[in-house]
């Protein structure tokens, strides 16, 4: 071992090229000076200056989730790293792999409310997979590794790292990778063989299967996705998904049924309510899925392939449960099911597909084109159309939080994982430009677009100068509705259309803005226009913001009211006046 | 098994733990993020050599919130073990308690008479005070403070539980 010391800050990029990183998403500041010069000094780590922390986080979280690569960041003391938290909260909920560095004052003026300084670690503690305050610069590379390899294991999810200046200046040694080996954090990844068995067994004796996949396929690889088109295939079970697992199972192939939950299908939802056997793989139970845990999935045998533990037996009991890597406890069932030859019985699975085609036949994505009496664009119309456009193109779409995330996730379908960029979990309007930014940067000539809305992209609109500055040809596509469409919507249906604060002015013009940040603007005023707006967005070869005006009436079905049933679904708006309006329990729900 | 009509149970659970700055904090704010009940906890090093210490909680909750609180202990990255010493088996649970009492004439005679029959020590006496150090089980401390209540009682500090698996396993 050579005895060679280095810089903290020379440790910290030592470690980064080490772990393979080549993008990072930052803003320099005070404390961080000593980093950002060795970044300077160097060329094999490409540094994006956001306008924004936030955005850094979620840009860092796009490049992560289209990639299955760790994102990383890098921020400033006391503001920079509270501007992270929104981010690193998102990443939480949704299970993303991020290293952040935030920079932190001198050891010595840590509690003495410094300049800038805040408590971060214990700000972010609740907020991250785990956190580091590095005081001394010779556990540097340690923690370094340690926190790549906390945030890419088992349930990824964000890592921050404190970094106090004194220790980005003292010299310590340097340690690799290889050398660094975790203590206590090792997952478990194969799936245990008896509980495999179980499952198999449990699947072959259904008659009404579901396989029901969420982000945790997409977490595991693309291989994962893979084997569990291959699984649900041979099994012959249709398929749903959530929203965050869209892209885990092939849209287009006629065993999928949609997404389920809140405004899932209707015939994702009916299959869910009346399946006898539920394989459910990388997906937690979330409320926004299961609607009312009493009257979920009742009479079904559920099996949960899951990495984490404590996701098991939390909302929904299961009578088999299985922890592990997606992955490899798929590749095991595959295996147990061609070996034991199982088969569902042709018969049984004859008749569930014939009810469950009788569900689809009742077409629950249709909309009205002149509905409300509005002859601005529909919203549904915008979204088809675009997906239309984007089909044959390598594309990733970002979105943002509200009605057109939703209508997103309901009309474009997704082939492949790791193309579909969203906030799940925490719902954290603002996300969609700075995801798209980062994955664009990961995707140099894939077609990067955010459905966004104008409300949205307010929340992160800073960002157009990063897009412009660094020439990401990102396709901001805004349907523009004035309102904060999903409020104004629960506000109709529940709350007697007392539009209370859910209202938006008609500014900005967002093609003048577009212009003043340099970018090209378009806009569509009406339906007729919208295909050559698309057009002319995809042909050019840079940024472009997009105005769609479109029917703010408009109302995303179908709906399964908080605290309902599966089998209460709204299909359209006529249908919803003639439900109650919910129970007490659910109106308390979000 | 209905998951909100189950019966609340008492857990103590020991928890092993790299001994690091936080550690302690992660613990607790898991407990009230999440909403469980911490009605004991006791924290000490117990290994210098492998700086590792152990956390004794006792918590209350239906089976499914007990099963979910050593889930998510678990799934904290500095924590090596999770042990439910209640439902893993026989294990000896103590906690150490100072009594001070103030009384003069026949309550200081009678405080020193329940003493010796609960084996508590006197550990400081001034003319008109004893402060008592008391060991064993939670009802065994809770009936001492009892009858010290009448005698003259005025502070009571309690460390919290111990426990540990009978046999010979570690945690």
């Amino acid at each position: 071992m050579s005895k060679e010391v280095f810089s903290g800050a020379e440790i910290v990029l030592k470690a980064l090229k080490d772990q393979g990183v080549e993008v990072v998403f930052g803003y320099p500041g005070g404390v961080t000076l000593p980093l950002y010069d060795e970044i300077y000094k160097q060329n094999f780590l490409r540094h994006v200056l956001v306008r924004h922390e936030q955005a850094a986080v979620h840009a860092a979280e796009g490049y992560a989730r289209s990639t299955n690569k760790v994102g990383v960041v890098i921020v400033t003391s006391g503001p920079g790293a509270t501007n992270t938290v929104t981010g690193l909260t998102d990443a939480l909920m949704d299970s993303i792999p991020l290293v952040c560095i935030a920079g932190q004052v001198p050891t010595q003026l840590i509690g003495n409310d410094a300049f800038q300084e805040a408590d971060t670690t214990g700000i972010t503690r609740s907020c991250t997979k785990h956190n580091y305050l590095v005081k001394d610069v010779n556990d540097l590379a340690r923690v370094l590794h340690e926190a790549f390899y906390v945030a890419r294991s088992g349930r990824p999810g964000p890592v921050l790292i404190d970094l106090p200046k004194d220790v980005a200046v003292g010299k310590g040694a340097y340690v690799s990778a290889d050398k660094v080996k975790h203590r206590t954090y090792k997952p478990r990844v194969k799936g245990e063989r008896a509980a495999i068995q179980r499952a198999v067994k449990l699947l072959a004796a259904a008659k009404r299967p579901i396989v029901y996949a969420g982000g945790g396929v997409i977490n595991s690889g693309p291989e994962a996705s893979a084997l569990l088109t291959r699984l649900t295939r041979m099994t012959g079970a249709p398929c749903t998904l959530t929203l965050m697992g869209l892209g885990a199972f092939p849209a287009s192939d006629p065993q999928f049924l949609g997404m389920l939950g809140m405004h899932g299908t209707y015939e994702a939802n009916l299959a869910m309510h009346d399946c006898d056997v539920m394989l459910a793989v990388g997906a937690r139970f979330d409320d926004r899925v299961t609607g009312k845990l009493s009257a979920f999935a009742p009479g079904a045998k559920k099996i949960h392939i899951d990495i984490d533990p404590s996701s098991i037996n939390k909302n929904v009991l299961v009578d088999v449960a299985i922890v592990g890597d997606v992955m490899a406890v798929l590749e095991d069932i595959v295996a147990e099911w061609q070996e034991t030859r199982s088969r569902i019985d042709a018969k049984a699975l004859k008749a569930w597909w014939v009810q469950i085609e009788e569900w689809r036949g009742r077409k629950c994505l249709r909309y009205k084109p002149n509905g409300n009496g509005s002859t601005l664009t529909k919203p549904q119309y915008a979204i088809e159309r675009l997906f239309h456009h984007l089909k044959d193109r390598e594309s990733y779409v970002a979105t943002d939080v509200g009605q057109h995330q939703m209508w997103a996730a309901q009309y474009i379908g997704f082939e492949q994982p790791n193309h579909w960029l969203t906030s799940g979990g925490l719902g954290t309007m603002g996300y969609g430009m700075p995801a798209a930014m980062g994955a664009q940067f990961a995707h140099p000539k894939a077609t990067c677009v955010v459905v966004t809305s104008e409300a949205s992209l307010q929340m992160n609109i800073q960002e157009l100068g990063t897009i412009e500055a660094y020439k990401q040809p990102v396709k901001v596509f805004i349907l523009r509705n004035n309102t904060l469409g999903m409020v104004r919507q629960w506000q109709e249906m529940f709350y007697e259309d007392r539009l209370s604060e859910s209202v938006l002015e008609q500014k900005p013009d967002f093609v003048k803005l577009a212009d003043a940040y340099g970018i090209k603007g378009l806009r569509a005023t009406k339906p007729e226009e919208v295909d050559d707006v698309i057009a002319a967005m995809l042909a050019h070869p840079g940024p472009v913001v997009v105005e769609i005006l479109t029917d703010p009436r408009e109302n995303v079905f179908p709906m399964i009211p908080a605290g309902a049933a599966h089998n209460e679904i709204i299909l359209g708006a006529g249908e919803a006046d003639d439900t109650d309006e919910g129970s007490a329990e659910g109106m308390v729900l979000v | 098994m209905n998951a909100e009509t189950a019966a609340i149970e008492y857990h103590t659970i020991g928890v092993l733990v790299d001994n690091e700055p936080g550690v302690l904090a992660r613990v607790i704010g898991l407990f009230s993020g999440r909403g469980y009940n911490i009605e004991s906890l006791t924290v000490s090093e117990v290994d210098p050599t492998n700086r590792m210490s152990r956390i004794t909680i006792v918590t209350s909750g239906t089976p499914m919130i007990i099963e979910q609180i050593k889930a998510q202990l678990s799934r904290l990255v500095p924590v090596h073990r999770v042990s439910d010493l209640t439902m893993e088996g026989p294990h000896v649970q103590r906690e150490l308690a100072l009594i001070k009492v103030r009384s003069t004439g026949e309550h200081r005679v009678e405080s020193l008479r329940i003493a010796d029959i609960f084996r508590a020590n006197v550990v400081d006496s001034t003319n008109d005070s004893f402060t008592f150090q008391v060991v064993g089980s939670t009802d065994k401390l809770n009936a001492f403070i009892e009858l010290m209540q009448p005698l003259g009682l005025i502070d009571v500090s309690r460390t919290g539980v111990v426990a540990i698996a009978r046999g010979n396993k570690p945690l």
